[in-house]
């Protein structure tokens, strides 16, 4: 344990984005182009840094981590624990006593999802590089983003933890809005509606368990025992708790997102810079399935029990829908990459969902480890995207062919990406999946196999698009070098920039692939407790 | 050697070509030409290491079944997920055949691919290849095997599309790979069921529990079901029927590659897994593998007979070859089809390495005739390259003779035992096709292949090209003239009639079947096992009551049964089939008598290793060996006749049979329209299916959001216009209200007083005049 002026290590690793966002602000941009082209590198080179000493700091966390510690309900066993009255109002009508507390905390759920923010968010900064206009404003808002993210998953209060989540889409909002593709507006407005729909029920719910329990701590939800009598969510499987489940359910897989709520992944996927498209993909969608482990499932064990088969059945429609309108992507309209991989998004996030409903050690552990690796995989992919975006102007697949020879190291580089979200052995994504089906196939054999198509069509459809973008003939028009100018890109293949981006992802892919236990180690005892706890929750009301 | 060296050094034979991999792929500019004598050279110190590892296994631990290294991947909490290595008989002569088909092909290419321009690419390839077919070999685990397993589905995608700027060679490897993971679909469908039901992956803690009586979902037929499933990943990447249609487009790989990965080892793994699982496969289970093997022989060598590309023929020629090794393991004839899997892995290899060398020499000639337009691999521009690349011609004729199944070549006697297990099991079960299959294959192997040989070699040449060919240098020749010596039977067995007597059959005894007795072919029961069940009070399989009720022994409609049946019947001379007979087909009213005719087998039939014990089934081969030898020589004699009589003395023209069978050719020479039909049905389904639901996304999901929203806005705008019109309107109605009123009152202010007084009064004589 560390602490700096008496700031742990989590609110340091949260906060410390607003000490770069502060910095931002007292460097002007400068008002004449060669003033702007000069600041646009100390703001690049400011946020890299922040970056880096937060990824250094997630590390730290990660060698001080007891990886022998339960946590989830249990607030003795957190660890990094930061406890402090926030907000306190006495005597107000109605209420009573308001007490809302700043109260962070990890444990083996959170820890791998505090690593991977750190992570992404260093990668993203450099391939932030391609952002054009107003630099400024738009690192700060990356920041902003990226403290909202780093909170969600420290909070253990939930008045805190939805002022992070509303926090976070904030920036988000304008960083597509403003930094985004031609139809960003629409996107935009679509991505925050969608959300901010789901935040209400949440809201709605916190609203309500705060009157049952008198008090926003998570971790006091969880114990039926606080529960007042007569209270709107007081028992167990009432009417009220299920449909209270419910609410939050969909709050949070909007944000995963299952079928149907999924159609603002693919627009503001398309629409967003390449940065915060990564982002997206890599944080934004776990904060739903992190929603469900840390929130729903321990607070609602019995509705988890209730609703198990449908959930487990939203997964498996996820995976099959999502691959199989990856694979359509080929034939209508026009063929755009980034929309084919915001589509085996939704159907990777599928198996986070097979693996939450199974509520079994290799499921849970699976969906996990799977949140994990699809962040850094599909960070990958879309970074892939971006780098021939930045160059051709253009996504669309039929417009390519033959850049294996043009760009050796990209194309070795997009191999094992595009192989890791295949589920290629060796690489991570192959050890979340084989752990997902295993536990989904001990609670829901049949539907078990029939995700496993999804490995099929995951073929198809990753093959098809490798085969259209690097193999065969170059066209006539990318004949020549990119850049004839020679200022933006020296040489065809990829920049250094660009390689700082990757390989580190590239990296973590392949040793979580031959060395999982890494990873795995870290969360194990927190999840079997998780299922302990859920699973005996869920069995008071006699399933 | 204890066996923890003997574990290490297999060890160190998987991890070296992946050393050589990662050493080259970071290196390719600064290696060029030193990656191949570097690939090379590694190659050949696994080669060595691999020998001694496996001299050391045949020798020194024998009977010592598997040896194995179990250690934890990684740790779940309450358990973990445990790997190892594995190395038992079987393992330790596939990594030779692995380790010295790699070492050659190796060689060949220093050659073969010396002016390409990712040459060291293409030895990292290769690497990468060698490390996971090892990874394969000596897995004690499904998991294992099923990681390796996609690893060389990896790099058979890399090397099929090695020369990816053909769009023919992008499309072949992409088919590979998907239609590998169709089977592996199944395959891991599988290992989810034994995994779920055993809580291993081990193939000894499975077999063991299984031994025991426990079945997967308490139930026989998920047995047979989990069976045809794990063999579902031999279907894909052995190409069996259905799936078969990879391989042939495979060949748009460099040959070496095809040679390698595509005739001796990888295609083989397929085979190698279905050895690995036979311990637990059901008698259904069996059957259903037998068949497919049968199918995939058959139709695959009526394909091969009328292809003209050299390549294809030899493609046709390892699809039908990998049915018949798989066919071998269904019937029971576990031992003959690997050892078909190592003899044809030699002189298929040899084939392949020698239509490199021709297609070669083919392509020098014609860059000297600077002609790039014709075809190198069309039989049908050659002819007369048995004069100009006589090392080549004469390792092939001997893979040929081999392949044909002639005396004095080990494909002789590994064919010759297949063919006497299927008619062992014809008699046994009464399903002939199989045995019809087995040798109408064999026929036509010798007809396609002697056909290909007259064509190429023979004859004049019949192009320029060909004429101007040369044999060529060490690099290629070498490897053939070993590939084909180790084809001669010698190395297996002393007696060129018998390969039973040889010690390849020895050392790899069939492993005894772990399926309980009641859903396995009584004939591959050991007569020990049998006999111990019908000690046994706890069996409660086994006792008569359940017996009778039992659907494999109980009445005559059955097949097994009838099988059973007719041993029974033809088999009184032998009292062990009486008693077997008796014991399964009749139910058991007096077992003793029938437990009396077992124990007189026991003694007669346990002598083989522990792990292995007699059965019915190979005394049945043994029987058979003899007219089934007499059979094949006969037909692989006609098949080569035939082939003589139209193509080397043209005694007939083939034309004009082609055009009295014109339909058979046709369906044979368009590979029986299995592309057309998938493309017009799977193929065409999916894409159609998932561009339906790609636009059900887009307009109808996507349109549903769009629309609430378009509502939303409408509704703001209607409100808003209410706003404006009704609440505004309201607003400014009360105001102009009063406003109108302020216009009127502003006429009575006039400023005069007098009318102000005249108003007062008027106003008080109203308010008089309403009040009182």
């Amino acid at each position: 344990m560390f602490s700096i002026f008496g700031l742990g290590p989590l609110t340091l690793i949260t906060f410390l984005p607003l000490l770069g966002m502060i910095v931002m602000l007292l460097i002007p941009a400068g008002t004449d182009q060669e003033a702007k082209e000069k600041s646009k590198n100390y703001f690049r080179w400011i946020t890299v840094g922040f970056t880096f000493i937060q990824l250094l700091l997630a590390i730290l966390i990660y060698a001080n981590f007891n990886s022998g510690m339960n946590g989830v309900n249990d607030p003795a066993s957190f660890q990094f624990v930061e406890n402090f009255k926030w907000i306190s109002l006495t005597g107000l009508p109605m209420l009573g006593d308001l007490h809302i507390n700043y109260f962070v905390g990890i444990d083996g759920i959170s820890a791998p999802m505090i690593l991977l923010t750190a992570l992404i968010c260093f990668v993203a900064s450099f391939s932030s590089w391609s952002i054009k206009k107003a630099h400024k404003g738009y690192f700060i808002m990356y920041l902003l983003l990226d403290l909202g993210m780093m909170g969600v998953f420290i909070s253990l209060d939930f008045f805190l933890f939805y002022v992070f989540w509303e926090l976070m889409l904030l920036p988000m909002y304008f960083l597509i809005g403003i930094w985004g593709g031609p139809r960003k507006e629409y996107a935009a407005i679509k991505f925050f509606i969608y959300t901010l729909f789901g935040s209400v029920f949440m809201l709605l719910v916190m609203i309500a368990l705060y009157f049952a329990v008198g008090s926003f701590n998570l971790l006091d939800m969880m114990d039926p025992a606080n529960f007042k009598p007569g209270a709107l969510l007081t028992g167990f499987e009432t009417t009220w708790r299920l449909v209270a489940f419910i609410a939050l359910f969909v709050g949070f897989a909007i944000k995963v997102p299952i079928v149907p709520f999924h159609t603002w992944l693919p627009d503001a996927h398309v629409e967003a810079p390449t940065p915060i498209s990564v982002i997206l993909a890599g944080v934004l969608l776990k904060m739903g399935t992190y929603g469900m482990l840390r929130i729903a499932w321990p607070i609602f064990p019995e509705a988890v029990a209730y609703f198990q088969d449908y959930i487990a059945f939203i997964g498996m429609v996820s995976i099959i829908y999502g691959a199989l309108c990856a694979l359509g992507q080929h034939k209508i309209g026009k063929r755009d990459l980034k929309k084919m991989i915001a589509y085996s998004s939704v159907s990777h996030m599928g198996y986070v969902m097979l693996g939450l409903a199974a509520m079994n050690t290799e499921g849970v552990v699976g969906a996990i480890f799977q949140m994990f690796n699809h962040g850094t995989i599909t960070a990958m992919l879309f970074m892939i995207v971006g780098v021939i975006y930045d160059r051709s102007h253009t996504r669309g697949l039929d417009e390519f062919g033959g850049l294996a020879n043009k760009m050796p190291i990209y194309t070795g580089i997009m191999t094992i990406a595009f192989f890791a979200a295949i589920g290629l052995p060796g690489l991570s994504g192959f050890v979340s999946e084989v752990l997902v089906f295993l536990g989904g196939f001990k609670a829901y054999p049949v539907m078990t196999v029939i995700s496993t198509l999804g490995i099929v069509l995951g073929a198809a459809y990753m093959l098809w698009a490798l085969q259209k973008v690097f193999f065969g003939k170059l066209p006539e028009r990318w004949q020549g070098p990119w850049d004839p100018t020679g200022k933006i890109y020296k040489n065809d293949d990829i920049n250094k920039i660009e390689l700082a981006a990757l390989v580190p992802l590239a990296i973590v892919v392949i040793f979580l692939g031959i060395f999982p236990g890494t990873l795995i180690d870290m969360m194990t005892t927190s999840v079997n407790h998780f299922i302990e706890f859920v699973k005996i929750g869920g069995q008071f009301a006699g399933m | 050697m204890t066996q923890e060296t003997l574990l290490l050094l297999s060890a160190v034979n998987l991890l070296l070509p992946l050393l050589g991999f990662v050493a080259i792929i970071f290196n390719q500019k600064r290696l060029g030409r030193n990656a191949g004598y570097f690939g090379t050279s590694l190659l050949g110190v696994n080669l060595i290491t691999s020998i001694i590892v496996a001299a050391t296994k045949l020798t020194q631990f024998d009977q010592a079944g598997m040896l194995q290294m179990k250690f934890d991947w990684f740790s779940l909490g309450n358990h973990s997920v445990t790997i190892g290595l594995g190395l038992d008989n079987l393992a330790a002569v596939m990594l030779i055949v692995v380790n010295l088909i790699s070492f050659l092909v190796h060689l060949f290419s220093l050659e073969y691919m010396r002016d390409d321009k990712r040459f060291p690419r293409f030895y990292a390839y290769l690497g990468i290849f060698t490390f996971s077919m090892i990874g394969i070999v000596i897995a004690n685990n499904f998991l294992n095997m099923y990681i390796f397993w996609e690893l060389v589905g990896l790099s058979s995608y890399l090397l099929i599309g090695f020369w990816y700027e053909k769009d023919s060679a992008a499309n072949a490897g992409k088919k590979a790979f998907i239609t590998n993971r169709i089977g592996d679909f199944g395959f891991f469908a599988g290992i989810m069921i034994l995994f779920y039901t055993y809580g291993s992956f081990m193939f000894d803690d499975i077999f063991a529990l299984i031994g025991d009586g426990h079945l997967p979902f308490d139930n026989g037929t998920m047995l047979t079901v989990a069976g045809i499933l794990l063999f579902m990943g031999a279907i894909g990447k052995s190409a069996q029927f259905p799936l078969h249609v990879w391989l042939p487009d495979a060949m748009e790989g460099p040959t070496p590659v095809s040679a390698l990965i595509h005739a001796a080892t990888m295609v083989a793994a397929g085979v190698y897994l279905t050895a690995r699982i036979f311990p637990m496969l059901t008698a259904d289970a069996l059957l259903f593998v037998a068949y497919i093997g049968a199918i995939t022989a058959f139709i695959a060598a009526t394909i091969a007979i009328t292809q003209n590309d050299f390549k294809k023929v030899l493609a046709y020629s390892t699809v039908s070859q990998l049915g018949y090794m798989i066919m071998a393991i269904g019937v029971g004839s576990f031992t003959y089809g690997f050892f078909h899997l190592v003899a044809h892995a030699w002189f298929k290899a040899c084939l392949f390495l020698g239509s490199g060398s021709v297609i070669h020499a083919m392509h020098h000639s014609m860059d000297k005739a600077h002609n790039h337009s014709m075809d190198p691999q069309d039989i049908r521009n050659m002819g007369g390259l048995r004069k100009r690349m006589p090392w080549t011609y004469y390792t092939f004729l001997f893979s040929t003779i081999a392949i044909s199944g002639v005396p004095f070549t080990s494909g002789f006697l590994s064919k010759d035992g297949i063919l006497a297990g299927t008619l062992a099991f014809g008699s046994l079960t009464g399903h002939w096709f199989i045995t019809f299959a087995g040798y109408s294959a064999a026929a036509m192997t010798a007809f396609y292949m002697f056909r290909l040989l007259i064509s190429a070699f023979h004859g004049r040449p019949k192009t320029e090209i060909a004429a101007n060919t040369h044999e060529n240098n060490k690099f290629i020749t070498i490897p053939l003239v070993v590939l084909s010596v180790i084809t001669f039977f010698g190395f297996y067995s002393l007696n060129p009639f018998d390969g039973g007597t040889g010690w390849f059959y020895n050392k790899l005894k069939a492993p005894a079947t772990v399926v309980p007795a009641q859903y396995q072919w009584s004939f591959l029961v050991p007569y020990e096992k049998l006999n111990a069940d019908l000690h046994s009070d706890n069996c409660m399989n086994c006792s008569p009551a359940e017996a009778k009720e039992n659907p494999h022994s109980a009445g005559m409609e059955n097949p097994h049964s009838e099988g059973m049946g007719e041993v029974h019947a033809e088999g009184m001379e032998n009292p062990h089939a009486e008693g077997m007979g008796e014991v399964h087909a009749e139910g058991m009213e007096n077992p003793h008598a029938d437990i009396h005719a077992a124990e007189a087998n026991h003694a007669h039939g346990v002598h083989a290793g522990s792990h292995h014990a007699m059965h019915r089934f190979e005394e049945a081969t043994h029987e058979a060996h003899v007219p089934a030898m007499i059979i094949s020589l006969i037909i692989a004699a006609s098949g080569i006749f035939v082939a003589f009589t139209f193509y080397q003395f043209k005694v007939f023209n083939p034309d004009t049979i082609v055009g009295i069978i014109k339909p058979f050719y046709l369906l044979s020479y368009n590979k029986w329209y299995f592309d057309e039909i998938y493309d017009a049905s799977i193929i065409w389904f999916t894409l159609a299916f998932s561009k339906l639901l790609a636009w059900f996304d887009l307009k109808i999901v996507d349109g549903t959001v769009n629309l609430v929203g378009w509502v939303v806005n409408g509704i703001g705008h209607i409100v808003g216009i209410f706003d404006n019109v009704v609440v505004d309107g309201l607003v400014n109605l009360s105001a102009s209200t009063i406003g109108f009123f302020g216009i009127v009152l502003r006429k009575f202010q006039t400023g005069r007083v007098q009318a102000y007084l005249v108003m007062t009064i008027i106003g008080l004589m109203l308010l008089i005049y309403f009040v009182v």
